[in-house]
């Protein structure tokens, strides 16, 4: 298997390969995951055939998600799945949070427990599809032998078991015991899709009632007896130490009851965060900034130029690029997108209490696995004396996928008496981080008679995956850094893409919502516009003619520029702008239209997008994350830049890493393609599609192109505009 | 130092120094954890109650400078008209996503409401701007308010 000679389809595979091999390989279309002995004997009363469904004598439905709730929905989209082939009736169905544990809960495309990449549905579509399905034969199968009948003469509905013929019915608490005893059916038959009462309904959430009257409890919200809060400051510049601390005046704030150095970090655990907040503020700390400590925004955007002048590891290549370019016009263009930071509305936070024999953890993390695995390997305990409850996520991003906070809290712990609650301020949480890398992308294409001839990507960046799944990086090429560009959906008969690996100096990235795809569709898609431009075309129209054997994606296009009235007359300064993606195994179009005041402010007026997910389990959790993700595209795209200078990040909260707000967010209209393909990803599309549809749309406006990001206003203001 | 005040219709005593913000000893000293952190420095509005029905950011707002005004919390706001509404709008439009700033967003929408019972655009952005969303339900919070407005 080479990457160098693939179709679409396979190399789609070949890269969902490439991300799994790391725990196990390949196994989409995963059977049911093995039932767990001991969960096995400790529901001995009531019916819990696998690891996701538990059904009491009383007929209380429990479903246990393995895939966290950071506001996506997916307790309800996978007990939507579980209740439909198990025909429990969903108002009763009540969800919780798995434990960590990889053998039951690993996400089958990704081969661990893991929430990210849009993968949830994807992944556990066909599980708790199988799941629901081998639950339901189970309970026919008591029912039907407790009335002597035959199975296939029993029909289920609403948590019970009917055999029409004899008027009998028995609901799924009462035949719970009974079905606890049987075996499991290793295929049992699923629904026809004409016959789904709740997949493709907009079914109310299951974790919203709590979330407006102050119950939910996420992990900032965790209060074990006894606790105490803790704040911490880990040394400003990447990789630097404590040198020295003074802590005489931190020692006599009120209700300060600990001081905590560590090597790289200092913590002041109190009563309550404010005295932690107060005593932090009173230490006096000397650091030993290390080798990052001259390191600027420059520097990196310099080493990636260089970096992208040299060979890449070959990503994908069809046709001759040489001689495509030869041929034609002629057109290159370079592009970059910064560091960016995640800023979920929950501050990085966890509570441990670490003890002689055991170390217990609460906290909200989208790698539960490995958040055990962290604490064991931080204290030197087995896995199994350390137990994680795991919350409800406010706002994961990607910033959850990592381990570094529980890392640190665990180390704090270690030095405290009794449970101690470590919150991230929020400079911390923006200064303290991963983020998303920064790329420079290099272009060249080549245009005949209206069509692209050629088009050759270089990408230079970070790579994520060499760290985060090292085994997945081979030949040089990660295959998160290249998604969406290998992907490139537009005809064309030289196809040439490139990645080259350059870790830039002092700061560390990590997964950003939208991933790979989140920078590559905003360069390609602005590339894209520009080679419309040039060849004098409709920005809609140059991309309809490529897209002759993309139908679905077409049609996402199609709609989209009905809905958004493209090419209709719009006054001076206002702009509409397209982008298109097949990313995340989802189709999308979008459109924006913006307004660029003489001052170069922005208003954008509305956003018009057009899905194709395949199977639409609730359509208005996708209508949700359609907003909410490009919402937070255009936030990035409009204000969003982590810069570094002597080596510190130069942001540090709200005031100056700056949110959209609801007087700047555009009317959103989002128009789903309804069909049954597989379902695709969602969380992410939204967006990946903004930044690109926006700075098109800003170029319609005011000619000026945008090839880096965040939007510089200064050049859209009357007078400077290109 | 030891300071009373009214929260939700109940008098607590709290045993800290005034210049403690409200938002830490509703969370950490009393345990009222529906009130979220989210800046600090009252730029996100996730820590919004209501002072005699007015947003506060809590924040930013010494214990010690409450004296007898009324405390409302997420968990109290309920009992209100304005919050029941909003509330109940909420659901029914399903803004919700992560929920993180919700509580604060909720405080914001209910002042507004009981203030402005029939809400535009520009009185929303006035009052709810100060409220940052992550996730981007924006454009449902709008639709909430106004479906609440004509809510029973």
């Amino acid at each position: 298997m080479t990457r160098s000679s693939s179709t679409r389809t396979f190399t789609r595979r070949a890269m969902v390969k490439a991300t799994v091999v790391a725990s196990g390989g390949f196994v989409l279309g995963v059977s049911m995951p093995r039932l767990a002995p001991a969960f096995a004997a400790e529901t001995n009363a009531d019916f819990a055939p696998n690891a996701f469904i538990r059904i009491d004598q009383d007929g209380k439905v429990t479903f246990t998600i393995p895939q966290v709730e950071m506001g996506q929905g997916i307790y309800t989209a996978l007990s939507m799945v579980l209740a439909e082939e198990l025909d429990a009736p969903f108002e009763q169905v009540s969800a919780v949070a798995a434990p960590p544990n990889d053998k039951l809960y690993a996400n089958p495309l990704l081969g661990f427990q893991v929430t990210g990449g849009s993968t949830s549905v994807r992944a556990f579509w066909d599980p708790m599809r199988i799941a629901g399905a081998a639950a339901r034969a189970m309970l026919v199968k008591a029912a039907a032998a407790k009335w002597s009948v035959d199975p296939a003469s029993c029909r289920t509905e609403n948590g019970a078991v009917f055999h029409d013929a004899s008027a009998q019915n028995a609901t799924y608490g009462e035949l719970a015991r009974a079905a606890a005893g049987l075996t499991p059916p290793q295929n049992p038959p699923l629904k026809s899709p004409a016959n789904f009462k709740l997949i493709g309904k907009p079914l109310k959430r299951l974790d919203t009632p709590d979330k407006v009257n102050g119950k939910a409890v996420y992990g900032i919200d965790a209060r074990p007896p006894g606790v105490k809060i803790a704040t911490l400051a880990s040394c400003p510049v990447f990789g630097g130490k404590v040198a020295h601390v003074n802590d005489g005046a931190a020692q006599s704030v009120p209700g300060v009851r600990q001081i905590v150095v560590l090597d790289d970090l200092v913590a002041v655990v109190g009563d309550h965060m404010w005295a932690a907040k107060q005593g932090l503020a009173a230490l006096e700390v000397t650091w030993d900034e290390g080798p990052n400590a001259n390191v600027t925004t420059a520097d990196v955007l310099n080493g990636l130029v260089a970096a992208s002048e040299k060979q890449g590891a070959v990503a994908k290549s069809t046709g001759d690029i040489a001689a495509g370019l030869a041929e034609g016009t002629k057109l290159e263009a370079a592009y970059h997108v910064p560091f960016l930071a995640h800023a979920p509305m929950e501050p990085m936070n966890c509570t441990v209490h670490v003890q002689a024999d055991g170390c217990e953890i609460w906290v909200g993390n989208q790698v539960l696995s490995r958040t055990q695995a962290i604490a064991a390997e931080v204290t030197g305990l087995p896995i199994e004396k350390v137990i994680v409850h795991n919350h409800l996520i406010g706002g994961g991003f990607g910033r959850r996928l990592e381990v570094d906070y529980i890392a640190k809290s665990v180390r704090i712990a270690q030095k405290v008496d009794g449970p101690v609650k470590v919150i991230w301020t929020r400079e911390e949480d923006i200064q303290q981080a991963l983020y998303r890398p920064f790329y420079f992308d290099r272009f060249a294409a080549s245009l005949s008679n209206g069509k692209i001839t050629a088009w050759s990507h270089k990408i230079a960046g970070s790579s994520v995956l060499a760290r985060w799944a090292p085994s997945t990086f081979e030949d040089g090429l990660d295959a998160d850094a290249v998604d969406g560009a290998i992907d490139f959906p537009y005809d064309t008969p030289n196809l040439h893409v490139q990645y080259v690996h350059a870790e830039p100096p002092g700061v560390q990235t990590c997964f950003w919502r939208s991933v790979g795809p989140g920078h590559n569709i905003f360069v390609i898609e602005s590339f894209v516009d520009e080679l419309a431009h040039a060849a004098k075309q409709d920005a809609v129209v140059f991309r309809r003619a490529h897209l002759a054997k993309e139908p679905r994606l077409l049609a996402c296009l199609d709609l989209a520029a009905e809905k958004a009235g493209w090419g209709s007359a719009l006054p001076a300064r206002v702009g509409r702008g397209v982008a298109c993606q097949s990313v995340f195994g989802s189709y999308v179009a979008a459109i924006v239209a913006a307004e660029v005041d003489a001052n170069g402010e922005i208003a954008i007026r509305r956003v018009t997008a057009a899905v194709d997910c395949g199977t639409i389990v609730n359509p208005d959790s996708v209508e949700a994350q359609i907003q909410g993700g490009l919402i937070f595209g255009l936030t990035a795209a409009l204000y969003n830049e982590i810069t570094i200078a002597k080596g510190r990040v130069q942001q540090s909260n709200f005031n100056n890493y700056r949110m959209m707000r609801i007087n700047e967010a555009p009317a959103i209209d989002v128009h789903l393609i309804r069909n049954g393909e597989a379902p695709g990803g969602i969380g992410e599309p939204g967006t990946s599609i903004a930044a690109p549809a926006l700075a098109n749309a800003l170029f319609a406006a005011t000619g000026v192109r945008f090839r880096s990001l965040p939007i510089d206003r200064k050049q859209l203001a009357l007078g400077k505009a290109a | 130092m030891s300071i009373t005040i009214e929260i939700n219709g109940e008098r607590e005593t709290v045993d800290v120094a005034a210049d403690t913000p409200l938002l830490w000893t509703l969370r950490d000293v009393i345990g009222l954890t529906g009130t979220k952190f989210g800046c600090g420095i009252a730029q996100c509005g996730a820590c919004t109650v209501h002072i005699d029905g007015q947003p506060v950011r809590s924040c930013l707002l010494p214990v010690g400078s409450i004296g007898d005004r009324k405390v409302t919390t997420i968990e109290g706001v309920g009992a209100t008209e304005a919050g029941r509404k909003i509330q109940k709008a909420w659901l029914g439009l399903e803004v919700v996503q992560c929920g993180y700033c919700q509580s604060g967003q909720i405080m914001s929408a209910a002042a507004l409401l009981a203030k402005t019972p029939d809400p535009n655009d520009a009185d929303i952005d006035a009052a709810m701007a100060g409220n940052i969303c992550r996730c981007g339900t924006y454009v449902r919070i709008r639709a909430a308010i106004k479906q609440a407005a004509r809510s029973a």
